[in-house]
């Protein structure tokens, strides 16, 4: 088997015990590669544990600049003596297998068609160090070093970042320095052109940034003016909130009165984050909480409320695998239904949905101003893919000049000038009402918040027609919100064709790369990206104007798709469902196999047809 | 006679306090309760309370959850804002808005429904919190507006309208305002508007949670033989510790005690709320003490009403969280937004 030949296009991948040091050294390793101006995309496979169990890094190194993952493994570290034999089975035929030699291993638990690289990392560990704590995190270090040899990453890159990573710390400096040169020296030694993967600095990455969703997320919200922060703890939303905290810790505290100008509250409960949610936003500050499914399940009855009273609120849903407990540490877009139509009754929810950290800090700033101008929930929808891996992205722009849409607050001044306000007339004709802040003026304005129905003068009533009338407005004003949500991007192919594909989210990155290696055969496809629901007209419009749409989602029952038949009056026959929810991200391989697969499944007809 | 409209008349030697508001201008819609239902006698107490205080109506936030009490909010300060969360949520709700703006004054009216059951989490963490409101439990045993269950404050083998014994242990939320560290907690009675005045008007002055529980009896489902919460059984078995004074900051006082008679408490905002002592070793400073007080005292059946805890020293939740003094509702992007150019040094950590 002829190993295989790559350069600054391959996967590698860890397989660690969780809580052993290792995700610090995995991501030094990955950061040199980045330092050498080569693009990476990464990816951690994390266990819902706190200490013990398997997880796995993933390294795919890109120079063409694909950020989604592949699929497959061309080097695999089993660190992991628990998951040996499942690592070394994935590893592509021509692949290599990098170990540590220390112990002898027998040939059944190799493979023929790999090649076998051996460090003897713990007896190096254990000759050079004596403290055992040391010794777990010097040893990574060692293999840290002798990777680097392998590929050919410049060992000058990986001292610089231990450099950074320990600063404040420079004992540590030293040690660590030394033991990635141990292993760099024995690879020089033992493994001079045995691994023919390598990484050549290039000027791919450019002035790209390189950060996790939710930490992209949680700055937009800085930026975008939020004040409160409801929360409670859950895996994969935790890190947002903790990177909001951390952000306005930096950004957010007078200079004089070293006080804060933002407020964060870890609720006890979903419930109780989200009415902390609500009431802020009702008395005039910007709040949001950030959660997953679990969360979005509890927080239904005052989603509901908030919809029906019209209040403002921000909700970042960063998916896991469902239902119940499901998959805590595992991605899923599986959330799409409950929140478009959260709570019982007739009620239809805004969601946006950014695909990187790039769009997670624009619309996460968004949505401050889309919630107070529509006067409802917005859900941001990230997932664990997103939210927990670092992603490289444009870097972040703000435009000083940008004001925040506060929506239609009424002043002091225009009450006592003797404007008209009642809280639920529709007096623009766009469905969206006036409101006014608690305090606002002595005499005008008050009115009452209330999650039962209510003429348009928000007094509480149960005629018929006033109740009517208020659900088809809270319609209307939907419509009204399409012109201020994200817009879809479509692309089209560059062959004229009859077949389009839909996707959303963290599908984005793979899709890219699998529409151009199906172009290579001669598959083209019209794309469109979703970033919002409700769907524009132009979602629908691209649907019917193709006679079948791919329509690639992360879930089960294809919940986009429900969505869009529901809403588009859509035969559900035009869409073919690529779906993937294991648990781990979407591959480009998988997405590009499924579609020519479905394809090639119609004949040769089809296909003719396909390229007209 | 809810359909009739309330007369806009106002007589004109109607008295006005120092804002020149008149009692009128605190009250709201007229009651659609029961006629001689005891939440009617807490909300006149309030519309008395805020009149007195010289509060502007505009500055309070009434907010309440689901049931007949938390509809009483409709039914005075019709200048304020007003807000009915679902059920048993007010208080997270209310920690929310006391979040956005800390000048406001915030009132929470809730039910035993309301705070001892569904509420019963957000009623203890809100108290845990700190967070500065006067929150009022209108308290008669059941559920009143879904006609008559028995709710967790109900006492054991106390009887409901229709016959049934409730077997469970009843739940004290004033027992539970002091275990979650409320600074004000007071107990009273609807019926007794010369307590029920005083207590309001010091936990609206008082600078971190107050709760009172107000036994309010429903006189369509527990005011019978065989409630613990009846008009009857209330009056009683009522046993006072104190009897309370509210004075206005800088206000002269004109009746002296002798020393060990009364006990003066002085709030933040310069009132004192003058402590007469009825039960002679009753020490309101004491926590623990109150505790085991309440405890000790049900066992025999006796409901303990007045001042039963107060904090001279409270600390409200935007305190513990630091929070710049203006409300947060009223920051602008120029404090709130760090800005294009601290965004490039942003993105430099990320490379």
């Amino acid at each position: 088997m002829k190993p295989i030949s790559a350069t600054n296009d391959f996967v590698i991948k860890f397989a660690n015990v969780n809580g052993s040091g290792s995700a610090s050294a995995n991501e030094l390793f990955a950061r040199a590669i980045l330092r050498m101006g080569v693009p990476i995309a990464t990816r951690n496979i994390f266990p819902s544990n706190i200490q013990g169990l398997p997880t796995w890094y993933e390294v795919r190194v890109s120079g063409e600049g694909w950020l989604g993952r592949r699929g497959g493994c061309d080097l695999m570290v089993p660190m992991n003596p628990q998951t040996w034999d499942k690592d070394v089975a994935s590893i592509d035929p021509g692949g290599y297998l990098f170990y540590d030699s220390s112990k002898p291993v027998p040939p059944s638990k190799f493979r023929d068609d790999i090649t076998i690289i051996g460090v003897p990392l713990t007896q190096m560990c254990n000759e050079r160090y004596d403290n055992p704590r040391d010794r777990q995190l010097l040893k990574n270090m060692i293999y840290v070093g002798a990777l680097g040899e392998l590929l050919g990453i410049e060992h000058s890159e990986i001292e610089t970042l231990i450099g950074e990573q320990y600063k404040g710390k420079d004992r540590l400096i030293k040690p660590n320095i030394e033991a990635s040169a141990l292993g760099r020296d024995y690879v020089r030694e033992h493994h001079k052109s045995i691994c023919a993967l390598k990484v050549k600095r290039s000027n791919k990455v450019g002035d790209r940034i390189f950060i996790d969703g939710n930490d992209a997320a949680a700055l937009g919200a800085v930026y975008g003016g939020a004040t409160v922060l409801a929360w409670y703890p859950i895996t994969p939303s935790t890190s947002m909130a903790e990177a909001f905290a951390a952000h306005c810790n930096k950004l957010r505290v007078d200079p004089e009165t070293k006080k804060n100008r933002f407020a964060i509250v870890q609720a006890e409960d979903e419930l109780s984050a989200i009415g902390v949610v609500i009431g802020a936003n009702w008395n005039g500050a910007r709040a949001f909480t950030a959660t997953s499914g679990p969360g979005i399940s509890l927080m239904q009855e005052f989603l509901g409320f908030a919809y029906f009273a019209e209040v403002p609120a921000v909700v970042f849903d960063i998916q896991r695998g469902g239902p119940s407990t499901g998959m805590p540490t595992r991605t899923q877009q599986s959330d799409l239904l409950i929140c478009a139509y959260a709570s019982h009754g007739d009620t239809k929810h805004i969601m946006i949905f950014p695909e990187d950290p790039g769009e997670a800090f624009e619309m996460g700033a968004d949505a401050f101003d889309l919630a107070e101008r529509l006067q409802t929930p917005i859900f941001v929808m990230l997932d664990l893919d997103i939210g927990m891996n670092d992603w490289l992205c444009a870097p972040f722009k703000w435009n000083d000049k940008r004001q925040y849409d506060r929506g239609k607050l009424m002043t002091y001044e225009e009450l006592e000038a003797g404007k008209e306000f009642y809280r639920y007339l529709d007096v623009d004709k766009d469905a969206i009402t006036y409101r006014t802040l608690p305090g606002a003026h002595p005499t005008r304005g008050a009115y009452f918040t209330r999650g039962s129905s209510r003429n348009r003068y928000a007094k509480y009533s149960e005629e018929g027609a006033d109740y009517v009338e208020n659900m088809q407005r809270l319609l209307r004003k939907l419509e009204t919100a399409k012109k201020y949500l994200p817009k879809p991007v479509i692309r089209q192919a560059k062959q004229a064709t009859r077949h389009g594909a839909i996707y959303f989210g963290s599908s984005s990155a793979p899709m890219a790369e699998a529409l151009a290696a199906l172009e290579t055969q001669g598959i083209h496809l019209d794309t469109l990206r979703l970033r919002a629901f409700p769907f524009a007209d132009e979602v629908i419009e691209f649907i019917n104007a193709h006679d079948q749409v791919f329509l690639v989602e992360q879930n089960r029952d294809a919940q986009m798709r429900t969505l869009l038949v529901n809403e588009g009056a859509i035969d559900p026959a035009r869409f073919i469902s690529i779906l993937h929810y294991d648990g781990t991200p979407i591959t480009a391989r998988y997405i590009t196999d499924e579609i020519s697969q479905r394809l090639s499944s119609y004949g040769k007809a089809a296909l003719q047809r396909l390229s007209k | 006679m809810t359909y009739l409209a309330k007369p806009k008349f106002r007589h004109p030697a109607l008295e006005k306090n120092a804002l020149g508001f008149t009692h009128r201008d605190y009250e709201g819609s007229i009651s659609t309760l029961c006629a001689g239902c005891g939440h009617d006698s807490i909300s006149a107490a309030l519309i008395h309370a805020f009149f007195e205080l010289n509060i502007e109506p505009h500055r309070v936030a009434k907010m309440s959850g689901i049931g007949c009490s938390s509809k009483t909010p409709d039914y005075f300060l019709g200048q304020s804002h007003g807000l009915n969360s679902v059920h048993g949520r007010m208080p997270s709700v209310l920690t929310g808005a006391n979040l956005a703006n800390r000048n406001l004054i915030y009132l929470g009216v809730s039910g035993d429904g309301d705070s001892a059951s569904i509420g019963l989490g957000q009623f203890v963490h809100c108290v845990r919190r700190g967070v500065n409101m006067v929150y009022i439990t209108e308290n008669n045993g059941v559920y009143g507006l879904t006609k008559g269950q028995f709710s967790a404050t109900a006492d054991r083998d106390s009887k409901s309208k229709a016959g049934g014994i409730n077997k469970d242990s009843p739940i004290d939320l004033v027992s539970m305002a002091l275990m979650a560290g409320a600074t004000f907690v007071g107990r009273s009675f609807s019926g007794d508007k010369h307590q029920v005045v005083p207590l309001i008007k010091a936990a609206i002055s008082h600078n971190g949670p107050a709760f009172i529980d107000i036994i309010s009896p429903c006189v369509a489902f527990n005011n019978h033989p065989g409630s613990t919460k009846s008009f009857d059984f209330v009056r009683e078995h009522n046993s006072a510790v104190n009897a309370l004074d509210y004075i206005e900051p800088r206000a002269e006082i004109t009746t002296e005690y002798k020393p060990g008679e009364v006990i003066d408490v002085e709030q933040h905002d310069g009132s004192i709320i003058r402590l007469r002592k009825i039960h002679a070793d009753y020490d309101p400073t004491d926590r623990v003490a109150a505790m085991n007080y309440l405890q000790a005292r049900h066992a025999d059946g006796e409901l303990v009403t007045g001042l039963l805890y107060v904090d001279p020293n409270p600390r409200d939740m935007h305190a513990a969280l630091r929070t710049v003094d203006a409300p947060l509702n009223t920051l602008q992007a120029k404090e709130l937004c760090p800005g294009s150019a601290r965004l490039q040094e942003i993105n430099a950590d990320y490379r």
